[in-house]
Order: structure tokens, then C-alpha cells, then sequence
């Protein structure tokens, strides 16, 4: 029995079945840690002793019959912008370097009551700005299928860590693409969900009308399965949905017949790399040999969607950003003299270039004068867009198109320039700006040997539209190609 | 359109935003927000004349609670991760001359 | 002065809401407490914390907005205040700007000519308090206590409507009234449980335009707002006497030494980035919330005073004086329910409360006793149990410390004496004592039997009955 080739909810079987435990199970993606940390850095903080500690706890409920859910046992990477509590949660920015939350976020509570067992804190572009995981304060994440490039971003650390089995699933955020968009460049399955599915209590906000909590995880199965648990109704998120239809699972069935699917012929334009073209036309077709109907349209406002994106989230980061003061909790410069002396050190000092520039981009577009030209025409056009969706919908149960441009590029290429790295992020952004769920899946691999994702778009609320199309693709597919892993 | 971003902008959103910026960070920042600007320029073209904006995405409203206490003593917890603190506050540089 | 000036006065009036909780968390609003004792992370800014708003807030704002002719906005919503400071943990403060939740409302004030006035509302919106700010004696440091971040306010702007510090009086009078009548809030300036930020302009008399404002901040009493709208006018006349321009400014009070300063600094750009809040959904205020608001609004002023009136029969002078605060009328009316006698109710109120709230310096909010032991106090003396200068005192000490009369008049045997035995000893003694005096009653002057009284009320430690005295003293020396 080869532990780290199963699934989560296949180990979770495993462990409720007595045929191995959660401490063998930790004990198993520490070996991964240990052997590949150095070169991968997946990880952010990863603390062995209490890992192992809560393994063991976990186990000896689930002994008792005390834990009998469906992940009960199976180790789990949290994004470093979801707050633990008593473990250290920095958002990969040196700001937050010493801050150790007093709570937990609601996600991470509803998986611990579940039983999964938590290893660490994965890294990530530091506050989830940026989709390279280059912008981290604790240093690169590696690509788990080519060391020399990026495993994506923001949620970087949390989708290198599945691909290279450090982890069995990870949680992530996805603000304009954060989770599927590095799911797609290391080979894993992304799931972004419903805005208001997850509650954002406990994530440390970047853009809070966009932000978004989702697995990472192996398969579509594994997919559903944590979706179904970390979804939850939460009062104390005033934006979080009462929706009783979060029996995900439900929808994992191998049948498409007669379902309609959109493909927009704006996504597969000018830009969009012809390997990865080819792999996401190749998926549609396995859908359509399965009886899906596919149909290409025009999907509207295409190219607008990033300047949107990035003003409202930059207008939203600055003011979500100014908390972090040094007068609280995190970094304070050592040196200042004078309160607003204090606060100019101390955030020039803990935020990264990337932050800056947007805290600084978020906070112009707010100023006087200039808030009705960006700011408020910025919200008219999300309105169009999400209109545009709507129309999309009434029509097809579900949208395909690639997840990125192009598969993940080398490490230092997308810093310099700031708008292409923006760019990468066309097919993703959109979703977030309408509040609509995505999955990324893996469908191929370019000539270089990079996987390649497909992005499958449901309307709000449908989530089990899109399972069951990446359910029932997977089953065509069969398991997907293995990285072969470096080790340093 | 091109955007040109003058010194007493970025030092004015310097202010705003409580960064201070070197020279040449200010450079940087300067080109960087013209560049952007002239990205997010491409939005007017879109007539959006009697567009009601959208902050939210579902139209939920009155989500409140009762006015009942439910926390009890939190200072410890709040002033866990205080950077400087003096018995139960946090300690700043002074606010009034 | 060469010219003559009119001064333009518009007011933003802070009500701190009488919620048992803060406005986005189960946090206690409840004074005192040690710093940073009644927090959570949602009111100290910690990352990953969400609001959640408090209903209650959301009626006190309507309510207020109801009492004073407002517009409700239907659908309103939760704007975000960018500014640095250290007393507001997000650095933003969560208001209203552009859908504030009352518009367009006025009361009317009476002016000492014995006309009425009506000040508009510019708008009344929910907003969030600070932090506090407490500055070290020797180091040069200052200490956060979040305690009172995120208790809820409600700010009430005024158009520029008012001409004199005491029609700004006046308007805060009634206010307040109206407030402490909703129960909304208890409107204490001194504890500032309202806050009043002075905008004022001055331009030449018969002009139609505006001159410059400023506003002051830091008004913790009405002589503290009277004393800087008289500077604040002086200091702008003063300037545009002499060529200058006012600047728009923020000042800030110090009524030690009765003088503003400007407040402004080159860190404060003054530029709030207002946005609406992403975090929090709109309110709807349904036609049937909005009823059941308006059906709990309580009896005004106005209809209080016809039912007095109408029920109690006692002078106008005193119902205009009783009504006038919330506190009085409600002691008032459950006094009297208690012992039945609303006039000596009454005389208690007008006469001996309002002298020690005077001598004490006492806001009438913060009448120190209960109902019950006033009630009981009226049945003392109606009963002849206690005399009216015993029941003086006794009234002194409940309005000290809220004794209970019945206790303290038995425990310190001040007991009418009654007993006509015991009586007629006294009188026969000072009777016999002050042939003078008898001989001048004798002779019809009158005055001379107080003197007498005077004295046998001394030999009995007050405690006599006056009447009986009296009766007892012509008796005996008519014999």
C-alpha cells in the first residue's frame, strides 16, 4: 500500500478502515517535507512535533468513533492568509512575521471538526498579490514538475504542496484566480467556489467583494468532498450565503448527457498559447463524445475584465491593508520618530513592492476627485460583466475555457513587468468579479512537459454543474501524469 | 490617453497610503500607476451611462444580529500581539504635543 | 467694528446609542472597565475579523430620525472612512456617506422672543466610535484602550440654520430631549455621550453668501459651546477685519484657556476615500419594520404635557418644567402612581430636587433617587408621620443617597411626635418661661406666638407636630 499515491477521501477510507492511521499518514507527507522542502519551500511554517501530535489525537477519535467524516485523519496545507490559531500566520509578508492569531478561521474550524489533521502554512504572494508565489517575504516556491519555474500564485505554496504529496489537500484563496490558476500550472484540481459559499472569517482580506476560500486537492472527488465540509452559513461573515444545496458529492456522476456547454471564442483569441488551446479543445471533445452539447459564443466584455479587477482591488487592498500599522499586532519599525513617522517605517519597511504598488494604485483611484472615473465606473462595468455572465447562463449550464494564457513560466519572468503578469490572469479574473464558481483540471501537458489546465464555469450557486463536467471528464481522462520530482 | 503621474501625486498618495518612498521607489511608482492608469483608461470607453453600480454581487440585505453581549473579557487576547504594551494598553507615540 | 456681522452656525451632533453591545460585535458598550476589557478582534481590527450589525442600531437611527421629521432611506448602506490613527484600529471607520439612513428632517426650537424656529437636518447617519487615547504625565507615549471602539453612533448634521450660540442651545436642548425621550441615548455631554462639533461662518449682515467655516471640535458642555461660538465669531470677524481670509480648518477647543487652535497637520490630508463597505450588506427597511419603529415611539413632550393637564391638574409652570426631561417626567409619573399625589410629586421636583441638582451641579439626566423612595417620602408627610422640616431632611439624604425613608425616619426616631402629653409638658414649660411674650400675645400681637413655636419646636428636636403647637400654644395662654 503506497500511502502518498491515494486521495484524501481514499486515505480517509484507508485510516476508517484500519488499514492505516493518521499518524502513518502525517508520518508520511513529513517524509515529503523533509526530502523536498529545501528545494520546493512549500511551506511558510511547519511545525513536525504538533503534527505529528494532532495526527495522534485525531486517531485516537477516530478509534473511538468519535470522528467518522469523510477526512477524518487526512493531513491538510492551510494558505498562509487564513488565520490558525496559536500557529503563526504572516501572508507571507514580513509585516506579519510574528503574529500568531488568537482564532481560527471558520474554514479551518469546519475542517478540524472534520477531523483533518493540519501540517502547515503554505506560502503564497505575500497578502495573495501577485500569481507567481514570487512575491513572498519567506523566499520562492519551486514548480513541482520544473524547478525552474513557478508553481503560480497566489496560492502557490498550498498547490506545489499537493503536487508534490507534502500535503493530501490544501486550502487556498482565489481573489482573481489565486486558486485555480496555480492548480492549473502544477497539475492539481482548483476549485474557487460561489462568493459567500466559504466564510471569510479568519481570511485575511485582500479584496474582500472578491476573495474566496477553495480546495486544492488530487481529484474531483476529493474536490467535492472538501468543498461540502468547508462550506458552511456563517453569521459572523455578514456576505456568507445560507444555501442548503452544498451536497456536493451528489454531483459526482460520470454523466453529461445533454449538457449544454459554452465555449467563448474570446477565450481561445489572440494570446492564448496553441498547445494549450489544443489540450482544453481536446477536453471539450471527450465531453462532447459523452454527449455534452458544445457550442462556441461570443462572451462580452472579455477585455475588460482586468481593469476592473484591478481597481476595485486595489481600492479594497488599501483600505483592508492600512490595519497593519505596527501599533496592534505585526511588524513596527524600529526606528521613527513621531506617530506618522511610525506608521511610514513601518509599512514601507513590511510590505513588499508588489503590495505597495497596489496599496498605492487603490489608494489614488479612492482619492477625492478621481473616485467617480475609476472607482464607481469600475463597479458599472462589473455590473456589465456579470450581466454578461447572466445572458451566458440562460443558455449553457456550464462555460469551458483554459484556466491560463499559458502554462507556468520561468521563475523572474513575469516581475519585470507587472501588467503582462496581470494579464496572465484574463480567463480567471471575470469569475471573481461576478461571484461565480470555477474549476481548474488538469488536461495535458505541453511539449515541455507542463501541465495544462481547463477552466470549467458554472453560474452562481452551480457548483454541481461543474463537478459533475470535471467528474465525469476526469473519468474519460484516467489518472494524470505524475511530476517527476527533483530533489535537490 | 497617456497618464503622467506628477511628484505631488505620488508623494500626496504617499500620504494617503502611509508609505514612504525613496527617489528612485517614487520613480518606480510613478511609471508604475501611469502605466496602470492608462490600462484601466480602456474602462471609458464602455458608455455606462444609468448602470446602477455593483458592490455586491447578490442583492442580500439586513443581515444584523441581536443586541445581545456574548464576549466577555477579550484583553488578553487583544493585546497578545501587541508590539509594545503597557499593562493593558497599547503603547504609541504620543498624540498630542 | 465698522461693519456688522451675522454669524452662520451649522452643527454635527454625536449621540452615542444606548446598545447593550457595540455595533459590529457582542462586545459590551458599558462604561469604565479596565482598558481593553470590552474588546474582541472584530472591534480592535485584527486581521480575518467581519462585522455584523447590530439591529438595535439601526431602530435608535430611525427613531431618531422619525422624532425629528427625517426622510428614512430605505435601502441604505455602510460606507468606509479612510484615516490613519491609532484610536481607530482598522484605519477606517465604518459610516454612512452615501446612503446615510435619515435625510432631510428639522426640529423646531423656541427662541426667547416666544417664536419658533425650525433648524433643518441635513442628514442622520450610523457610524462607529474610537478608541481612547490616554497620554503618559512623564514619557512621550500615549496608550490605546479600544473599549469604546465600534460603540455605536449616530451623528446628526445640521443645515447652517442657526445665528447664535443660543439658538444652538436650544437646538441641542431639543435634541437631547427628544433622544432621552426615545431612550436612544442618554445624551450626557460631559461623559460624551454627545458631542457637538461647532461649523461656523461669518459674513456681513444682509449678505446671501456664505463666508468660510470652521469647525471646533472638543465641546464637552454647553457654556464650553457657548464660550467658543462667542470666540470662534469674534476671531473670524477679527481676521476679516483686517483684510484676511478665514482658512477652512478643524480647531480644537481647550476651555481652560477659553481659545481653538487648529488641529491640521501635513499628514492629514483630510481625504477620506470613501467607499462602500464590502463587508457589510445593504439595509432594507421594510414599510413593516419602519411601522413597528414608529409604533414604539413614545408619548413626546407635547402630549405629555395635555395629559398632565388633563389628568394630574397641576400648574403649567411645573408640567413645562417636569416634561422637560425625560428622567424628571418618568420619576414623576411613577411617583405619583405610587402615592397618589401628584402635587406634592410636583413640589418635590420643582422645589428642593432642582436647588440640590444646582447646588450639586447635577444634570437632571443623572437624578440620583428612585421613584419609590420620593413616593414614600409624600406619604411620610401626608400621613403626619414625618413633618415638613424633618421631611426636608430626610428628602436631602434620599437625594444623597437614595435612602429608603421609612428605614432612615425610624432608625434616627425622627417621628412626628403626635403624643399630646408629651406636647403639653413643652408648651406649658416655655409658656411659663416667657411671661413677656404671653403678655405681648395677650395684647394681640400675633408675631409673638412664632417665637414661642419657634421655641418648642427647638425643645422637641424639630419633631413636633406644628399644628398641634400651635393650637396647644393659644390654648394655654388664652387661659
Amino acid at each position: 500500500m503506497n500511502l502518498l499515491n491515494m486521495t484524501a477521501t481514499e486515505l480517509a477510507n484507508a485510516i476508517k478502515e484500519g488499514k492505516t492511521t493518521a499518524v502513518e499518514a502525517m508520518q508520511a507527507v513529513i517524509a515529503q517535507i523533509e526530502k523536498y522542502e529545501s528545494t520546493y519551500n512549500c511551506y511558510v511554517t511547519f511545525d513536525k512535533e504538533a503534527a505529528l501530535e494532532n495526527a495522534a489525537k485525531v486517531q485516537a477519535k477516530i478509534e473511538a468513533n468519535e470522528l467518522t467524516g469523510p477526512l477524518a485523519g487526512v493531513p491538510v496545507a492551510i494558505k498562509d492568509n487564513m488565520c490558525t490559531k496559536g500557529v503563526l500566520t504572516t501572508c507571507s509578508s514580513k509585516i506579519l512575521g510574528n503574529f500568531v492569531p488568537e482564532f481560527s478561521s471558520e474554514a479551518v474550524i469546519n475542517l478540524e471538526k472534520a477531523g483533518a489533521v493540519m501540517i502547515g502554512k503554505t506560502n503564497m504572494d505575500e497578502f495573495a498579490m501577485g500569481s507567481t508565489t514570487e512575491t513572498s517575504a519567506y523566499g520562492i516556491t519551486r514548480n513541482p514538475w520544473n524547478s525552474n519555474c513557478v508553481p503560480g500564485g497566489s496560492s502557490g505554496g498550498s498547490a506545489a504542496a499537493v503536487a508534490l504529496s507534502e500535503c493530501y489537500f490544501a486550502l487556498g484563496s482565489d481573489t482573481g484566480g489565486s486558486i485555480r490558476q496555480p492548480a492549473s500550472y502544477c497539475g492539481v484540481v482548483g476549485l474557487k467556489p460561489t462568493y459567500g459559499t466559504v466564510s471569510r472569517y479568519g481570511l485575511i482580506a485582500y479584496g474582500s467583494s472578491l476573495d474566496q476560500i477553495g480546495p486544492l486537492c488530487k481529484d474531483v472527488t476529493d474536490c467535492a468532498t472538501i468543498l461540502e465540509i468547508i462550506s458552511s452559513h456563517d453569521r459572523k461573515d455578514s456576505t456568507s450565503l445560507d444555501r442548503k444545496d452544498t451536497d456536493f458529492t451528489s454531483a459526482l456522476v460520470d454523466d453529461v448527457k445533454g449538457m449544454k456547454i459554452g465555449i467563448p471564442s474570446t477565450y481561445f483569441g489572440e494570446g492564448l498559447n496553441p498547445e494549450v488551446k489544443k489540450a482544453v479543445m481536446d477536453a471539450v471533445e471527450v465531453l462532447k463524445s459523452k454527449g455534452a452539447i458544445v457550442e462556441e459564443f461570443d462572451l462580452e466584455l472579455v477585455d475588460y475584465a482586468i481593469p476592473t479587477y484591478y481597481t476595485i482591488a486595489a481600492a479594497e487592498a488599501s483600505s483592508n491593508l492600512e490595519r497593519f500599522d505596527g501599533v496592534k499586532y505585526g511588524f513596527r519599525a524600529e526606528n521613527f520618530e513621531g506617530l506618522h513617522d511610525m506608521y511610514k517605517k513601518t509599512r514601507s519597511e513590511g510590505f513588499g513592492p508588489e503590495v505597495k504598488r497596489r496599496i498605492m494604485l487603490g489608494s489614488f483611484v479612492l482619492s477625492s476627485g478621481y473616485y467617480d472615473a475609476y472607482y464607481l465606473k469600475a463597479l458599472k462595468v462589473k455590473a456589465l460583466i456579470k450581466k454578461a455572465f447572466d445572458n451566458a447562463f440562460a443558455k449553457y449550464d456550464v462555460i469551458i475555457g483554459p484556466v491560463a494564457p499559458t502554462t507556468a513560466p520561468g521563475i523572474g519572468e513575469s516581475l519585470s513587468d507587472p501588467i503582462k503578469m496581470y494579464l496572465s490572469d484574463v480567463y480567471t479574473i471575470s469569475l471573481n468579479l461576478a461571484g461565480l464558481p470555477g474549476i481548474s483540471i488538469p488536461c495535458g501537458l505541453d511539449s515541455k512537459g507542463m501541465p495544462i489546465g481547463m477552466q470549467i464555469i458554472g453560474d452562481c450557486y452551480k457548483e454541481k454543474n461543474i463537478i459533475r463536467a470535471a467528474y465525469a471528464y476526469e473519468q474519460a481522462r484516467g489518472k494524470f501524469a505524475e511530476p517527476d520530482i527533483k530533489e535537490a | 490617453m497617456a497618464n503622467v503621474i506628477s511628484d505631488e501625486t505620488i508623494e500626496y498618495v504617499g500620504i494617503l497610503a502611509k508609505l514612504e518612498l525613496s527617489d528612485e521607489d517614487k520613480e518606480n511608482a510613478k511609471k508604475d500607476m501611469a502605466d496602470m492608469l492608462d490600462y484601466i483608461d480602456k474602462l471609458s470607453e464602455l458608455d455606462t451611462d444609468g448602470v446602477e453600480p455593483m458592490s455586491h454581487v447578490f442583492s442580500v440585505s439586513n443581515v444584523m444580529r441581536e443586541d445581545e453581549v456574548t464576549n466577555g473579557d477579550g484583553s488578553e487576547s487583544t493585546l497578545k500581539n501587541a508590539p509594545e504594551r503597557h499593562e493593558n494598553g497599547f503603547i504609541v507615540p504620543k498624540t498630542v504635543e | 467694528m465698522a461693519k456688522s456681522y451675522e454669524t452662520v452656525i451649522g452643527l454635527e451632533v454625536h449621540v452615542e446609542l444606548a446598545t447593550k453591545t457595540k455595533i459590529f460585535c457582542g462586545c459590551s458598550t458599558e462604561f469604565g472597565g479596565a482598558p481593553n476589557t470590552h474588546t474582541c478582534p472584530v472591534c480592535t481590527g485584527m486581521p480575518g475579523s467581519l462585522p455584523v450589525l447590530n439591529k438595535k442600531v439601526v431602530e435608535y437611527a430611525a427613531a431618531v430620525g422619525l422624532a425629528t421629521n427625517c426622510t428614512i432611506t430605505r435601502n441604505c448602506k455602510f460606507d468606509r472612512k479612510n484615516y490613519f490613527y491609532p484610536d481607530n484600529p482598522q484605519n477606517y471607520q465604518i459610516s454612512q456617506l452615501y446612503l446615510p439612513i435619515c435625510r432631510d428632517g428639522h426640529v423646531d426650537i423656541e427662541l426667547p422672543d416666544g417664536t419658533t424656529k425650525a433648524v433643518r437636518i441635513h442628514e442622520i447617519h450610523m457610524e462607529e466610535d474610537a478608541g481612547k487615547l490616554i497620554h503618559d504625565d512623564w514619557e512621550d507615549v500615549s496608550y490605546v484602550d479600544f473599549n469604546r471602539s465600534g460603540v455605536p453612533l449616530i451623528e446628526i448634521v445640521s443645515e447652517p440654520d442657526m445665528r447664535s450660540a443660543d439658538e444652538v442651545i436650544a437646538y441641542l436642548e431639543k435634541l437631547r430631549l427628544i433622544i432621552q425621550y426615545l431612550g436612544a441615548s442618554d445624551c450626557k455631554l460631559q461623559e460624551g455621550s454627545m458631542r457637538a462639533d461647532v461649523n461656523l461662518s461669518v459674513r456681513e449682515a444682509g449678505s446671501t453668501e456664505f463666508g468660510t467655516r470652521t469647525e471646533t471640535k472638543n465641546l464637552n458642555s454647553f457654556s464650553a459651546i457657548q464660550r467658543a461660538i462667542e470666540a470662534e465669531t469674534i476671531r473670524q470677524i477679527d481676521i476679516l477685519e483686517a483684510g484676511g481670509e478665514v482658512v477652512q480648518e478643524t480647531r480644537r477647543w481647550d476651555d481652560n484657556k477659553e481659545y481653538s487652535y487648529a488641529m491640521r497637520s501635513k499628514e492629514d490630508a483630510q481625504d477620506y476615500r470613501y467607499f462602500p463597505d464590502p463587508d457589510l450588506v445593504p439595509i432594507s427597511i421594510s414599510d413593516e419594520w419602519l411601522e413597528s419603529i414608529k409604533a414604539a415611539q413614545p408619548e413626546f413632550k407635547t402630549e405629555k404635557m395635555a395629559r398632565y393637564k388633563e389628568e394630574y391638574g397641576i400648574p403649567d409652570y411645573d408640567i413645562n418644567i417636569i416634561t422637560d426631561s425625560k428622567k424628571m417626567a418618568d420619576i414623576f409619573e411613577e411617583a405619583t402612581a405610587i402615592c397618589n399625589n401628584p402635587k406634592k410629586v410636583s413640589n418635590w421636583l420643582m422645589v428642593e430636587t432642582m436647588r440640590l441638582l444646582k447646588e450639586t451641579n447635577t444634570d437632571i439626566a443623572n437624578i440620583p433617587f428612585s421613584a419609590t423612595n420620593l413616593a414614600k417620602l409624600v406619604n411620610l408627610t401626608e400621613s403626619g408621620a414625618i413633618n415638613s422640616s424633618v421631611a426636608k431632611t430626610v428628602f436631602e439624604k434620599i437625594f444623597a443617597e437614595d435612602v429608603d425613608p421609612d428605614k432612615y425616619v425610624e432608625e434616627n426616631g425622627l417621628k412626628q411626635v403626635n403624643d399630646e402629653g408629651a406636647l403639653r409638658e413643652t408648651v406649658e414649660q416655655i409658656v411659663a418661661a416667657n411671661p413677656q411674650a404671653v403678655e405681648d400675645f395677650k395684647n394681640g400681637k400675633e408675631k409673638a406666638i412664632g417665637s414661642l413655636m419657634g421655641q418648642c419646636m427647638k425643645a422637641m428636636k424639630g419633631k413636633a407636630n406644628p399644628a398641634m403647637v400651635n393650637e396647644m400654644l393659644r390654648e394655654v395662654m388664652s387661659r
